[in-house]
């Protein structure tokens, strides 16, 4: 049912039209407020809310970087209803963790209005950074990425985001298509009937799309998927056991950033941090005692692992994990491998739908029955 | 040398694998001693975590034992462990811990017999696969 409007922009334009598009969306009433990536006065671009239309001109929602995963934001908007009707523009990894915390209840969908961007990938933030010290932009970006070129000098986009299968968010009430589009052009997709309607309210009439963009959308998914293949499979074999896995992890300091910065890490309170891990020193001996050596701080290992069996089924593969590393340790291949496979143990796909049961909240008597391989 | 004894850390359900344990003691049916016994309320109290640091401890083998299903005393606590125990078997595939090192099995308050059964199974399976990668006072022996 998808219908498609085409906005076509002159160098420097992009984001202007972008903030028009949105002042109209709110002066016509079509929504009460605006989340949305916006450069920040000094440096940097953070997603913003604003509810009144003077206030979007800074709006830069294609701005390569991602400084942390917006499911998070949405949920401190959304569990707590606040009753206004927000615009939320995110990335597909943002959307699909946002549906997997919809689900654990820690959000709500009811008042958005979700507005998914193609993503081409972001920089580290600090990369961005020193992308926008020398000058670029959003639309020398889109431009550079849409001929296969997402590297600036010295730096490219995270790792994460070369082997994302998903370029176009699903989910989503709205899309700003890029892929497939052309240079200078942008296409809004009105995907649901929410969107269509808020589409519509802010005054666009609909036309054609762009003609090659689902082949465009599925080639470049492929081509991350095959990316995605080649390094799990180094991973799987450079870490096929646990002293591989805790070389890995050796300069762990168990900061516990990872999982801050992971959207779908669902507990409230981190077990890691409470009393049950909070040794005696007697313990410590104990245990250096029988392992032979004990490295500080302990349980590193055994932190990860449970982490594992908490965001297996819900990885959305964004990389804010690695990302928020201040050691340098490529977590993401270590979450999404295991997730790969618990995820396709229990046919499910963290983000594919919000009305999907999680896997470990329903279970049913005749089923895994590989498990005890018992029958009575 | 003397023979590999496993250590299996067994965490069994209160209301019918420990019942059952029990049950071949009064009727001397005698399984090995290399399965250590954890008593808990149901077999769907065992938090991952548990499982975990068994085997990061050393644990050459994690058996669970729980009612059947539908005779849950909590009525599907079993289930959920099922569910666990398929996450975890991904999980520690991918580090060395294959599924032959952790089992779930339905072992009902009536059933002693099974119970000896499992454990010589268990015990005869990781004798033959040797130590767990983590069990570093067995690699110190050896
Ligand atoms: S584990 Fe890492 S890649 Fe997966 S959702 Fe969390 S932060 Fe993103
Ligand atoms: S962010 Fe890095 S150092 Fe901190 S707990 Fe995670 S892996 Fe360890
Ligand atoms: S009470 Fe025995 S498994 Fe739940």
């Amino acid at each position: 049912m998808s219908k498609f409007t085409k906005i076509a922009f002159n160098k420097g334009e992009l984001n202007t039209q972008l903030s028009q598009l949105f002042s109209d969306m709110l002066e016509n009433n079509a929504v009460d407020a605006v989340l949305a990536p916006m450069a920040q006065p000094k440096k940097g671009v953070m997603q913003t809310l604003v509810t009144s239309k003077e206030n979007l001109a800074s709006m830069d929602p294609f701005a390569p970087v991602m400084p942390v995963n917006s499911a998070k934001l949405v949920s401190s908007l959304t569990s707590t209803p606040s009753g206004k009707r927000i615009a939320m523009v995110l990335r597909s990894c943002e959307v699909r963790a946002l549906v997997e915390l919809v689900k654990l209840k820690q959000a709500n969908l009811e008042d958005t209005l979700l507005i998914g961007m193609d993503c081409h990938g972001r920089y580290e933030n600090t990369d961005f950074l020193k992308f926008q010290t020398k000058e670029g932009t959003s639309e020398g970006f889109l431009e550079g990425a849409l001929n296969g070129k997402t590297e600036s000098d010295g730096f490219d986009v995270a790792g994460a985001c070369k082997i994302c299968e998903y370029p176009e968010a699903p989910n989503v009430d709205i899309r700003l298509c890029t892929i497939g589009s052309g240079n200078g052009t942008l296409y809004l997709e009105a995907v649901t009937e929410k969107g269509e309607e808020a589409l519509t309210k802010a005054g666009t009439k609909f036309a054609d799309g762009p003609g090659g963009r689902a082949d465009a959308v599925k080639k470049l998914a492929a081509a991350r998927a095959e990316a995605r293949d080649a390094v799990f499979a180094s991973y799987r074999e450079e870490t096929g056991d646990f002293n591989a896995l805790d070389d890995k992890l050796s300069a762990c300091i168990n900061c516990y950033n990872c999982r801050v910065a992971c959207p779908v890490c669902y507990c409230k309170e981190c077990v890691f941090v409470t009393d049950t891990f909070r040794h005696k020193g007697e313990q410590f001996i104990n245990w250096a005692n029988s392992k032979g050596t004990l490295k500080m701080p302990t349980d590193t290992s055994f932190y990860h692992l449970t982490r594992i069996t908490h965001i297996a089924a819900f990885c959305v593969g964004c990389g804010q994990c690695t990302s928020a590393c201040p050691n340098d340790i490529d977590v993401m291949p270590i979450f999404r491998t295991s997730a790969e496979k618990v995820q396709a143990r229990f046919e499910y796909l963290a983000g594919r739908s919000v009305d999907e049961p999680q896997p470990l909240s329903v279970f049913d008597s005749d089923e895994l029955m590989e498990v005890t391989g018992q029958v009575k | 040398m003397s023979e590999f004894e496993p250590k299996i850390v067994s965490f069994f359900c209160n209301w019918c694998t420990f019942t059952a344990a029990d049950l071949a003691g009064t009727s001397r049916l005698s399984y090995p001693p290399n399965i250590k016994i954890i008593r808990v309320m149901c077999s769907g109290m065992v938090d991952p975590k548990y499982v975990l640091k068994a085997f990061l401890n050393g644990a050459d083998g994690v058996l669970i034992g729980g009612c059947w299903p539908g005779d849950c005393h909590y009525i599907n606590g079993n289930l959920k462990a099922r569910r666990r125990v398929a996450l975890l078997t991904e999980l520690l595939s991918q580090y060395g811990i294959g599924p032959d090192r952790l089992w779930l099995r339905w072992i009902a308050a009536s059933e002693g017999t099974m119970l000896k059964e499992v454990a010589d199974e268990m015990t005869a399976k990781l004798k033959e696969l040797g130590p767990s990668p983590l069990n570093k006072t067995a690699a110190k022996v050896a």
